[in-house]
């Protein structure tokens, strides 16, 4: 076993890596960039290297610093984590190169798993199923509208290079076929400098089964399956382990394949064979290959919990050169666990990216709790903003869900948006509690599982407590009055809607709230919290003009200032600000030009999106004020406007 | 030593002593209520409806969130005008703003338009008075006519009328107490110098206006056609004038600047008083109502009330063996240090004695004094005359005069005669004097005076050889018990403002915690004392 490794990687998974290195007694070295300086993985390392700027180009993804860092440190292998540089074949070559160990695949493998129709045809030879499609190396327009109708609709676009969803379009009529195709190319080009696509069957009412496998360079095994189902714009938001409505028959066959996936390219160390299952069956003929993930997943950890093995471990161990920990039927199922991804990004706004400081975080009890941030710390724009993944394992699939959801309600985050009420949603929606699943669950229920239900006048008694920072409880002559007090006058704003609201003090510990939905309420100081009509309210958390009351699905406030009279004018629509922090892709206009409602002034990209900022009213661009290629922060001024 | 009561809460005389004061409560509870209310529903409706918050609401707005609001003089003018004043039109009381003890002061505009009646004058001055002894900066929520027309002899021409209050406003400025004036509404003729005359004012836009003359009598003197935003608005005292510092867009955004101002003030005076941890009193406070005979005329050992007062209800006596008519001690009243001064019957000569010894003691010590007055006056009689009671009673008065500690004053029975001014009556400037539903005050009690009065005529009546029956003295008697039953009453007091309001017993407690707090704002002097008649 390796004495010391290193970790070319941030975040949570930095953190779950030195987790399993700690236990088994394995020295760790940290990489970090300028932003990451006092980040938790940072803390956690038994060293930790600086190689860069902030952004992952400068830092994260430079191979040949993270190279030099293992080398100056003494590590013997370095683990890649998941993104960044976990899928670079060139990579794996430098650092073995150094003569150093990566934990993970060969090269060889990445590579042939990297390009999608080479890997499909790879499949094909080894009795891998795949979806029905073309493949082909001829891009003529023609060509592939013609592959099209021989598939049949619906047929899906998706960039040969592609992954996470870029470059992929579904067509549902042969006439949308050519201006599809145009779009999907385009993305695939800014996205991956290759705009090559494929055409291929698409499945209705798709579900996402993967299957974990491990294999040694020769052998492989598999450790079930995960469903990964919920997903929006492809991205996972939950994913299950074992598979709902899943047979120990199909099972085997998904196993079967996705061991003969990985033995096909002489596979090392931890990957994922993902399928696209047919919903409506779920048989052993309705179940197709789509890729390989080279790598250690985010969600591994609801495979650990129902295999009870940890995969870091296995990883560390074969790639020490140990062997597979076990066998295939030394390996059973136990139990039911779900993850949840819990993101810093605010869901009313269409799930834009978030940043902030985490004023409060505190995670529940009886809940696996993967995390790269503590209290305290920022959400930084330059990387992911996942919180952390909240894992839940129970004997049965309720179980699991019932704790994820108890788990949830108890979880307390303050300093940022969050998507916890939306994952609060999912884990109470009927149809996914039911083992329904599909992958267009989401975007059909979107607007229920994103709707905010109005704080009840409990909440929002609570949120103007801490609003006038009354929400602990204070001596006997708080709000002391000869007669009849006076409630102190407060106003909160809670999306659109304001609420004035009247907060009398009568004594230090019993508080009356009124103008709030359900007339007065009526807080009571009880131990250590205080009490609406028997219910226990959790602590309110203020920071900056920010409250969230974090009961149900927790709810936040904006508190209205009434000094703030200059920025409730606002900068009117003279100004176009960035809606979110990210990096300033495009800028369309020039100084001088004149602009009608609804043109395209500049495309942001954020957190893997492009969003395209538009003009709110006609007018001539006065002044662009930052650079094409910046990195803004959210709220900066990007374009003035003036009159025409 | 802690004081061990002797009163039997589940007595028929305790029962029936707190119902018949829960029924005086009544009485002075709808005085209050009243007395808040102001000129009011239709007039508030209306007020609120022009964007104005109503004037408690602008009170509490201007307070920290929570912060306890001491009021002063609620039940002003009470009965008077009649009826047509409640709180003589304005509120005023003891509160803290961006941490800091400050008294407010607002204007109720829903009450004859806020105009000035001889006792909102009088109002006005006693809170700028707290405030100057008590070194509490002002904050002036301004809404008011200026002074009352109709009743112009009573509010202008003297001393103690309308124009002290700006006498007052210079001096304490002059003083380091901060003066800020926040106009939200009208501010005409004389009350055009409380912003004026302020350190920081503001004014709120479209709403707010000062000027010496408003439109109808510049038309009157001069012609001038103006309206009176652009005679003396918001903008026009900000940008133009300069009469006023600060535009606010409404009332909340003023207060809010109001609290600012206050928070720029700078570090508030050191309190020279070590308070300690505050602790209940080991007989719950609402007992009073049941200790206290429903009678003036029935004695009872006033240690029970102390008992319900001061911190774990422990008492350290002074002299508790002579004169012990007039109990004097140390305690803590919810932290603070005090000497009590308790009347426990009548004054004798010896109890004159002690009290100016242990007012001499606290002024020694800087020990605030709290006065507990239930006294029918001092010893009369050719025994006590001769031995010279009313040297030692003056003894008593010039401590008590020119004593430089605070003195807060409670009146929780009878105050007849010169023991009101043994004991820090109003005249005798204590920081503050509240009194209970059940006290009375007047020269003597009614009884007496009739009698005195009778005795009087009878002597004359006889010298002229008339006679008197029996029939006519009590005819004769009758007006003037009722007549001074009627004067002495607390809520006539408090009409007048003989004194800072009248108070629930069972919150004694409370209100002389912040009346302590309130005094000890300001530093403590040394004392000077007058020359003793020995």
């Amino acid at each position: 076993m390796f004495r010391t490794i290193l970790i070319a990687n941030r975040g949570e998974i930095a953190c779950r890596v030195i987790d399993t290195c700690r236990r088994l007694g394995i020295a760790t070295v940290a990489v970090y960039s300028d932003a990451d300086a006092g980040a938790r993985h940072v803390c956690m390392a038994d060293r930790a290297v600086h190689i860069g700027g902030a952004a992952p180009a400068e830092s994260y993804l430079r191979g040949d610093a993270i190279i030099a860092a293992a080398r100056a440190t003494g590590a013997e292998a370095i683990h890649p984590g998941y993104g960044f540089l976990s899928e670079n074949p060139d990579f794996v070559d430098a650092v073995e190169a150094a003569g150093l160990v990566f934990i993970g695949p060969s090269a060889e493998a990445i590579r042939k798993m990297g390009l999608k129709d080479a890997a499909k045809a790879l499949m094909v030879e080894a009795g891998v199923p795949v979806v029905p499609g073309y493949h082909g190396s001829n891009q003529d327009a023609d060509t592939l509208a013609k592959a099209a109708d021989e598939i049949g609709y619906p047929v899906l676009i998706k960039a040969v290079a592609g992954g996470g969803g870029k470059g992929m379009r579904r067509v549902d009529r042969a006439a949308d076929f050519a201006a599809a195709l145009d779009s999907a190319r385009s993305e695939a080009r800014g996205a991956f400098g290759n705009d090559a696509v494929l055409v291929e069957k698409f499945v209705s009412r798709p579900r996402h089964i993967e299957v974990q496998v491990f294999g040694d360079g020769t052998h492989a095994l598999h450790l079930f399956e995960r469903d990964c189902s919920l997903q929006r714009r492809h991205q996972k938001v939950v994913e299950e382990a074992p598979a709902p409505g899943m047979s120990a028959s199909v099972r085997a066959a998904m196993g079967a394949a996705a061991v003969r996936a990985a033995e096909a390219i002489g596979y090392a160390g931890a990957g994922t064979v993902e399928f696209i299952v047919d919903g409506g069956t779920l048989d052993e003929d309705s179940f197709y290959f789509m890729e390989m993930n080279t790598r250690l997943q985010v969600e591994h950890p609801v495979t650990e919990a129902i295999t009870g093995h940890d995969l870091v471990e296995w990883q560390l161990r074969v790639a020490a050169g140990e062997g597979l920990p076990v066998a295939q039927d030394a390996l059973a199922i136990r139990g039911h666990a779900v993850e949840v991804r819990l993101y810093a990004e605010d869901v009313a706004a269409g799930f834009l990216p978030a940043t902030g400081t985490l004023a409060a975080l505190r995670f529940p009890e009886g809940l696996r709790v993967e995390t790269g941030v503590r209290e305290g710390d920022p959400i930084s724009p330059h990387y992911d903003p996942m919180i952390a993944k909240l894992i839940a394992h129970g004997d049965t699939r309720d179980a699991a869900l019932g704790r994820m959801a108890r788990g949830l309600e108890r979880l307390v985050v303050g300093g940022t948006v969050t998507n916890k009420a939306f994952l609060q949603a999912l884990v109470d929606h009927d149809g996914f509690r039911a083992g329904q699943v599909d992958t267009g669950l989401i975007d059909r229920d979107l607007s229920a599982l994103t709707r905010t239900p109005a704080p009840g006048g409990a909440e929002i008694a609570m949120a103007a407590l801490a609003a006038l920072g009354l929400e602990i409880p204070g001596d006997r002559l708080q709000g002391f009055a000869l007669w009849q007090g006076v409630g102190q006058p407060v106003v909160l704003a809670h999306g659109e809607d304001r609420v004035m609201l009247n907060v009398l003090c009568e004594g230090g510990q019993s508080r009356v709230v009124s103008g709030g939905p359900d007339g007065p309420v009526r807080l009571l100081w009880q131990g250590d919290a205080w009490w609406v009509d028997g219910r226990r309210m959790p602590a309110p958390l203020r920071s900056g003009a920010l409250v969230v009351v974090p009961s149900g699905p927790g709810h936040a406030f904006r508190v209205i200032d009434p000094l703030d009279r200059d920025a409730a004018a606002g900068p009117g629509a003279d100004v176009v600000q960035a809606p979110m922090p990210g990096l300033l892709r495009a800028v369309h206009v020039a100084e001088g030009a004149e602009v009608a409602v609804g043109d395209a002034l500049a495309v942001l990209e954020a957190m893997k999106m492009e969003h395209v900022l538009r003009a709110e009213r006609a007018g001539k661009i006065a002044e662009i004020l930052v650079e094409q290629g910046s990195q803004v922060a959210a709220g900066d001024a990007l374009i003035r406007l003036a009159e025409i | 030593m802690q004081i061990r009561s002797k009163i039997l809460t589940g007595s028929a005389a305790f029962r029936e002593n707190e119902a018949h004061h829960l029924g005086l409560l009544e009485q002075v509870r709808a005085a209050a209520d009243t007395a808040m209310a102001g000129g009011g529903e239709r007039a508030r409706a209306r007020h609120v409806a022009r964007g104005k918050m109503a004037p408690r609401d602008r009170v509490a707005g201007v307070l920290d969130p929570g912060s306890p609001f001491l009021e002063v003089g609620l039940t002003a003018a009470h009965g008077m005008y009649d009826g047509a004043a409640p709180a003589a039109g304005a509120i005023a009381g003891v509160g803290r703003v961006a941490g800091r003890q400050c008294m407010v002061l607002a204007n109720d505009a829903t009450v004859k338009g806020g105009t000035y009646t001889p006792m909102t004058v009088k109002k006005h001055l006693r809170a700028q008075e707290i405030a100057e002894q008590n070194a509490l900066p002002c904050i002036y929520l301004v809404d008011s006519g200026g002074a009352n027309l109709t009743l112009q002899d009573d509010v202008f021409p003297d001393r103690d009328h309308f124009g002290r209050i700006f006498y007052n406003q210079a001096r304490m400025s002059a003083a380091g107490i901060a003066q800020i004036a926040v106009v939200m509404g009208s501010c005409t003729a004389g009350g055009a110098y409380v912003p004026a005359m302020s350190d920081v004012t503001i004014i709120v836009r479209d709403q707010g206006t000062i000027f010496l003359a408003g439109p109808p009598l510049v038309k009157m003197a001069t012609g001038e056609v103006v309206d009176a935003e652009a005679l003396g608005g918001g903008d026009v005292h900000t940008r133009l004038s300069g009469v006023a510092d600060a535009l606010a867009e409404d009332d909340a955004h003023a207060l809010a600047l109001a609290r600012q101002a206050v928070a720029s003030l700078g570090a508030a005076p050191q309190v020279t008083v070590a308070r300690q941890t505050p602790e209940a009193p080991a007989h719950d406070p609402a007992e009073l109502l049941g200790v206290v005979p429903k009678a003036l005329t029935t004695p009872y050992d006033v240690h029970e009330v102390i008992a319900r007062l001061v911190d774990g209800s422990r008492f350290d006596p002074f002299k508790a063996r002579f004169g012990d008519t007039l109990v004097c001690g140390f305690a803590h009243v919810d932290g603070w240090p005090v000497g009590i001064v308790a009347n426990n019957g009548v004054l004798f000569s010896e109890a004159a004695q002690k009290g100016a010894h242990f007012v001499e003691l606290c002024s020694q010590r800087r020990v605030p004094l709290v006065f507990l007055q239930n006294i029918t006056g001092f010893m009369v009689g050719q025994r006590y005359e001769n031995e010279g009671i009313a040297r030692h009673g003056a003894k008593l008065v010039t401590a008590v005069s020119t004593t430089s500690v605070p003195k807060i004053t409670m009146l929780i029975g009878g105050s007849f005669g010169a023991g009101n001014y043994g004991m820090a009556g109003r005249a005798y400037s204590p920081r503050f004097l509240w009194t209970w539903p059940n006290s009375r005050i007047s020269t003597m009690g009614g009884p007496q005076a009739a009698g005195v009065l009778a005795t009087v005529t009878r002597a004359q009546k006889e010298a002229r050889g008339e006679s008197w029956s029996a029939e006519d003295e009590a005819a004769f008697k009758a007006p003037i018990e009722d007549q001074f039953e009627r004067q002495s009453h607390p809520l006539y007091a408090s009409a007048r403002l003989w004194d800072d309001g009248v108070i629930d017993p069972r919150r004694a407690r409370d209100v002389l915690s912040l009346s302590l707090a309130a005094a000890c704002n300001a530093p403590i002097r040394e004392t000077r004392f007058g020359v003793f008649r020995m």
